[in-house]
């Protein structure tokens, strides 16, 4: 066992991660020790080859098939440096005000995250796409929303010389998406933060860590890590956990920690998510250009959001409900597929959260409420709306059965498509926005951590992502991540500097 | 070369009944289906596998009860009838399974570059530069 010490650890190297990274390579250049503990490898820009099997299973836990504890929701998160951030979309929307009121932490309000959120809307080259990068699959969704008295707003996007491969999920092959393994880590470790991939943590102690550093297996991509494979005892200052809405609450969960808030787990939200699929008579250039242009947001008033997508073919027929002639048919017609996800903002339940298993690793217990299906079924029907108004032969509907709902019985969505077909098990629902689990607010009675990420009781403890939420936050969750972690390093920067926790 | 795991006579018919167009596949094409099946069961915790190969045991053991006859005797329609049932059954475990194993199979058909070239999907990191 290797004995290292560190002022402060950062577990985790994502939105949150990153961001908490970045600001603290002042410490770093001002001679403090500052680590980055990634799970995941360093990969090279020639490893995103867009393949699909081969690629999910690189980035992705499990593969992309990780399973709520029942096995009806799949959950999407990456391990690599720059954690999920390389295999989102760029999506980048600051938080509504609405959500920050809703979310009562004391001390945080809607400004002050939109401010946060600007630094990282300039840092990461936030922008709209020049009309002419905008796919037909994305121009179609304009076109049926507006037929349908519904107006799409642009996404803005974290890009640098996009060049439309359309394979963001898989990882960006022209280093153009602009997540933390391109912007926040790099300047990190330029300032001389140490960024050590490959290393799990395995315990969390009392201002100390137990990891265990991995060795590349036979034909994995990336790069080795960089401390040699083995067992590391780390003594630390301060420890920042930024391991995601699972990652992190499992570490509290596993740690030899006492009296920690009973809040740790609870909370866990997911926008539940739907692919939808429409069936043209002509081709639809859907395998090129950014997949992610445009979105609608109900959230306020029916609880969902509707946003563009273009998944590849796996992840498309998976999530397409049943099997058989018909389902393979629709997959034929790949090149004159329009495709729509809907997200159901659900809220953060009793039932809802996130435990662990003899071994540490987390469990996520999700249940569907009747409110999360009501949303999913009054989203499938505005989809099956627009994907009519953009002149689709049929639409593949999950919440409708069967599922196939042909032209002629376009006026019949309200009719045809209804909670009453969710049937989970049946029903592919999937989720690559984890939420909650470590959530902020007032007191250990109804909290993990205050408004600053410090976990109540422990100074020397800070969390600094997705699991901060105390509920949904009801869009793309990324800039929000960055902004709540750019306060936690305000925070860590302000009590270190005062003599405070490390 | 290892045995595929969820090797028997009842697998290929329920593979069939979820992607029709295996029917017709050659040998080179289950076997990367099969080997990519195998590749996934073998990167996830170890009781998975077993599950798996229990639960196509419990679709054939159905499939006599049901037709007096195992999986890889039935008529294809027969398979696809008993899949759809078993699919939408009243208990969430046996709805899982179907699941589970349909798509464990469109992952090992859906990702195949032939197949994938075939439904037409073209992506390609030089992306627009490649189409115009």
């Amino acid at each position: 066992m290797t004995a290292h010490r560190f002022d402060v650890v950062i577990v985790g190297s994502g939105a949150g991660g990153g961001t908490v990274a970045a600001r603290l390579g002042e410490l770093a250049s001002q001679g403090r020790s500052v680590l980055v503990l990634e799970r995941g490898p360093r990969f090279h820009d020639a490893d995103f080859t867009g393949q699909e099997l081969d690629m999910a299973g690189q980035l992705y836990a499990d593969g992309g098939g990780f399973l709520t504890a029942d096995g009806t929701m799949t959950l999407a998160f990456a391990r690599g440096y720059g954690g999920s951030t390389i295999v989102y979309t760029g999506t980048s929307l600051v938080a509504p005000e609405r959500v920050i009121r809703e979310w009562n932490v004391p001390g945080l309000g809607p400004a002050e995250v939109a401010e946060r959120s600007a630094r990282y809307i300039g840092e990461n080259s936030v922008h709209l796409l020049p009309d002419d990068l905008i796919n037909e699959n994305n121009r179609l969704f304009v076109e049926g929303a507006a037929k349908a008295g519904l107006h799409a707003e642009q996404f803005p996007l974290n890009l640098k010389g996009c060049r439309g491969s359309s394979l963001c999920n898989l990882g960006c092959p022209n280093a153009a998406k602009q997540g933390t393994n391109r912007v926040q880590l790099p300047a990190a470790e330029r300032a001389g933060v140490t960024v050590v991939t490959r290393a799990e943590v395995i315990r969390l102690g009392e201002r100390r860590l137990t990891v265990r550093v991995g060795a590349r297996p036979p034909g994995g991509k990336g790069a080795e890590s960089e401390w040699a494979p083995g067992n590391y005892e780390i003594e630390a200052g301060m420890v920042v956990l930024a391991a995601g809405a699972m990652g992190t609450p499992a570490l509290l969960l596993g740690s030899g920690l006492t009296g920690l808030p009973a809040r740790v787990g609870h909370g866990f939200t997911a926008h539940p998510a739907l692919i939808l699929v429409g069936e043209h008579t002509q081709p639809v250039v859907n395998d090129v250009g950014h997949p992610k242009s445009f979105f609608i947001d109900r959230a306020e008033a029916d609880g969902f959001v509707l946003e563009t997508c273009m998944y590849f073919p796996f992840v498309t027929a998976k999530n397409m409900t049943g099997f058989g002639a018909e389902h393979g048919a629709m997959l034929r017609a790949f090149s004159r597929l329009q495709m729509i996800l809907v997200l159901a903002c659900d809220h953060a339940t009793a039932d809802n959260r996130v435990t662990i298993d003899r071994e540490g690793q987390p469990i996520v217990h999700y249940r569907f409420t009747d409110r999360v299906v009501e949303s999913l079924a009054r989203a499938t029907r505005m989809a099956a709306t627009i994907f009519f108004g953009a002149g689709a032969l049929r639409v593949h509907a999950p919440l409708a059965n069967p599922p196939f709902i042909e032209r002629a019985n376009a006026g019949m969505v309200d009719r045809l498509i209804g909670p009453e077909h969710f049937l989970p098990g049946v029903t592919s629902v999937s989720s690559a926005h984890l939420m909650g689990g470590a959530g902020m607010g007032s007191a250990a009675a109804n909290s993990v951590t205050d408004s600053w990420g410090r976990v109540h009781g422990r100074p020397w403890l800070r969390v600094a992502d997705a699991s901060l939420f105390p509920d949904s936050v009801e869009i793309n969750p990324y800039l929000t991540i960055m902004a709540l972690a750019d306060r936690v390093a305000d925070g860590i920067l302000s009590d270190l500097a005062t003599g405070g926790s490390a | 070369m290892t045995p595929f795991s969820l090797a028997g006579p009842a697998f290929r018919p329920v593979a069939i009944s979820f992607v029709p167009e295996l029917g017709s596949a050659d040998e080179r094409v289950w076997g990367t289906l099969e080997r990519a099946i195998d590749s996934a069961l073998g990167a996830r915790r170890s009781a998975l596998g077993e599950q798996v190969r229990t639960f196509i045991k419990v679709i054939d053991l159905l499939a006599r009860l049901r037709f007096g006859r195992g999986v890889h005797r039935l008529e294809p329609g027969q398979v696809g009838r008993l899949m759809g049932a078993l699919e939408r059954a009243p208990f969430r475990l046996i709805r899982r399974g179907v699941w589970g194993l349909r798509t464990l199979v469109l992952m090992g058909y859906y990702t195949q570059p032939e197949v994938v070239a075939s439904l037409g999907y073209r992506a390609d990191r030089a992306g627009w530069e490649a189409r115009r």
